[in-house]
């Protein structure tokens, strides 16, 4: 039983792709990276967050016993299906552009009566626990998978939104003087290890910021969503922490997926 | 009470392709958080059946991975049947969820 363990392990280690990449173009090796995604992609966990997450949408919940139902997406009251490419967006009624899960987060707090402070004491998923609009937002993006990105670009607030997030992208900053910009928006492939580093700011590549979130991790089994991502990139720049659901995320958002605007959403994704 | 389950059954001839995706930590009692080990919580058994009538079952431990996928396959199955999983784990807890087999698309 240990020989024949043995015997499949060495044989795994001769097939995997990072041993042999000396031998290998950087395109070679990412070609190996995007098959293991591929097959990993055909059954991922992220569609448990999904179920979970419809279930939260239609449950009716919180101290107002509402369920979502009625929350306004952008495409109506109720309207799940296509509204998460075409996100984000302005809402007249907050007078503010919102991502999806700021606008999940503001319909939680106005139809079912939470509380901001409660949901953004711990907004982050962990490896035992999963906040409720984490798993919404998967819900919700999940009913755009197969829709081009189409956020819109016709209110005044959504061209400044745009606008705001390129400051916020190419904003220099921190005791190491970082901004997105300073790994994303370069010319060339830059990575870090094995991972490349896409720049956001050509049409081209920039599909890569806002493809497969929000995601589920395999490292650790968490899932993820776009909130979670870009307040990780503050703390990778050394850069104070925005507040959860805040405008400057909005912002950003509406930066990096108008960006990517006409490009294929394929769903909730697998991350590394 | 633990997450619903994902459960995809299509057809391919006379066989089912059952996929299923569990939610569950699967821990294996020798991680630590914050210096402590977190306990022992893993699946110990899944059972299929195919309308009532088991036709897979598993004891598994520790060493599958968290969020499990399993795969198998069904002989004799038609459209419309009812496939159901039930698993069990060590502190008790149970979940069942099932499935209607999908003809070939």
């Amino acid at each position: 039983m240990r020989h024949a363990l043995m015997v499949g392990l060495a044989a795994a280690l001769a097939a995997a792709p990072w041993l042999t990449a000396s031998a290998q173009t950087e395109d070679e090796v990412n070609a190996e990276f995007e098959k293991f995604r591929a097959v990993l992609e055909q059954d991922n966990p992220a569609e448990l967050w999904e179920v979970k997450g419809e279930q939260l949408w239609k449950t009716p919940r919180g101290p107002k016993k509402a369920s979502l139902e009625k929350c306004d997406l952008g495409l109506g009251p109720g309207v799940v299906k296509g509204a998460y490419a075409q996100m984000p967006r302005y809402f007249a009624d907050v007078d503010r552009v919102m991502d999806a899960e700021a606008r999940i987060v503001h319909c939680m707090i106005t139809l079912q009566g939470y509380q901001y402070a409660d949901l953004a004491k711990a907004p982050f998923s962990s490896a035992t626990r999963t906040p409720d609009p984490v798993s919404i937002v998967t819900y919700v993006a999940a009913q755009s998978e197969g829709m081009k990105f189409a956020p819109p670009q016709s209110h005044p607030k959504e061209r400044e939104a745009y606008a705001l997030g390129k400051e916020i992208f190419n904003f220099r900053g921190g005791p190491w003087d970082f901004a997105c910009a300073s790994c994303h928006g370069l010319e060339g492939k830059k990575r870090i290890r094995t991972q490349l580093l896409p720049n956001f700011a050509d049409p081209a590549t920039a599909i890569a910021a806002v493809q497969a979130w929000p995601g589920y991790r395999m490292t650790g089994g968490v899932m993820h969503s776009l909130q979670w991502r870009l307040t990780d990139c503050f703390r990778q720049q050394r850069l104070p922490k925005p507040d959860y659901t805040s405008e400057t995320l909005s912002l950003l958002m509406t930066y990096l997926t108008v960006n990517a605007s006409g490009q294929t959403y394929k769903g909730p994704g697998i991350k590394r | 009470m633990a997450d619903p389950m994902k459960i995809r059954a299509t057809l391919q001839g006379d066989v089912a392709d059952v996929r299923v995706l569990m939610a569950h930590p699967m821990e294996t009692g020798q991680r630590k958080q914050a210096g402590k080990v977190v306990p022992l919580h893993f699946i110990q058994t899944i059972t299929a059946t195919l309308n009532g009538k088991q036709v897979f079952a598993a004891d598994i431990s520790q060493a599958i991975s968290r969020n499990p996928v399993f795969a198998f396959k069904v002989k004799g199955a038609k459209a419309g049947d009812k496939i159901a999983i039930t698993w069990k784990d060590n502190t008790g807890d149970t979940r069942s969820d099932e499935t209607t087999v999908r003809g070939d698309s």
